[in-house]
């Protein structure tokens, strides 16, 4: 038997692949506060986005969620939760702030709503869930902060990615 | 990505109006959350929660230890001088223990094996927008 593809299946399979190399890439690199971490796979979602649409980009971010968690042993663990619930709040902040008009706001305003939307979605989970009680409100401020760093990274990188796409298909 | 450390000026130039006041209000919202989830307030009391009910309520203003029977174990928390410890803990790995003295409120110390957890606070609890 043979599941008929597309050529969009094909893409997404390979940005969702490098999502998750990325992803591979972060779980290695230490981080000096538990939790913290730049979400650069976030990059490439946010690249999908502007480039082919919302739903590419929801298969990508959820693939890379599944897959991800899949290589790295987390299936379905508390890990895996948090992942899932950062993405797909994330996705919920991109699908609403991909209207804002264009004119005024690069990838890196929604870089940094989706980091917000992120670290808000794994919060909500780590006290709803994890920790019940008020003692993570201290590290609020802490991931705020560096959502906000990062979704400006991000965001940047996002931005010189399109940018150089843009020059690469001119001469295409 | 080197590129990017290279010349941050260069990309900054990318950030268009609406950036900035993304930016601007993302940073005004931190300079709060610092303010008001960090505050030093002295603490007045601990709760101690056993699995997710609450064990009990104590003042600060005494030194006294108190035993809490957890699922593997005896838990023993010492108070004193407006503090308040792990001092004796069954679970193998006294991360509740090393974690010492907790002194303002909002602090906390879990312990995850025997499901206990300390929690200081202060006269009035904090508002705090995951727990209104």
């Amino acid at each position: 038997m043979q599941i008929q593809t597309t050529a969009e299946d094909h893409r997404i399979a390979k940005l969702a692949a490098f999502a998750i190399a990325l992803h591979m890439v972060e779980a290695v690199i230490p981080s000096p506060l538990l939790g913290v971490k730049p979400g650069i796979a976030n990059i490439v979602t946010l690249y999908v986005l502007l480039q082919y649409g919302f739903t590419a980009a929801a298969w990508v971010s959820l693939l890379r969620v599944f897959a991800g968690s899949l290589l790295l042993g987390h299936f379905l663990s508390p890990t895996f939760m948090l992942s899932l619930m950062g993405a797909v709040l994330s996705l919920g902040a991109l699908s609403l702030a991909i209207h804002l008009p264009k004119k005024h706001f690069s990838a890196v305003s929604l870089s940094i709503l989706a980091a917000f939307a992120h670290v808000t979605g794994q919060l909500l989970m780590v006290r709803l869930w994890l920790i019940p009680h008020a003692g993570i409100s201290y590290l609020i401020p802490i991931f705020a902060a560096a959502a906000l760093f990062f979704g400006i990274i991000n965001g940047l990188i996002t931005t010189k990615l399109l940018y150089n796409h843009k020059l690469h298909s001119k001469y295409d | 990505m080197l590129n990017l450390l290279q010349s941050p000026k260069a990309h900054l130039s990318a950030l268009r109006s609406g950036d900035w006041l993304i930016i601007i209000a993302s940073v005004v919202m931190i300079v709060f959350l610092f303010q008001t989830l960090w505050t030093h307030e002295h603490a007045a009391k601990v709760q101690i929660r056993l699995g997710d009910k609450l064990h009990g309520t104590y003042s600060l203003n005494q030194q006294r230890d108190i035993d809490v029977h957890g699922p593997i174990g005896t838990a023993t928390i010492h108070i004193a001088q407006g503090k308040a410890r792990f001092s004796k803990s069954p679970c193998n790995n006294q991360y509740c223990v090393h974690q010492g003295w907790l002194s303002h409120a909002g602090q906390a110390a879990i312990c995850l094996p025997n499901q206990i957890s300390l929690e200081l606070v202060g006269e009035e609890k904090l508002y705090d927008s995951l727990n209104y």
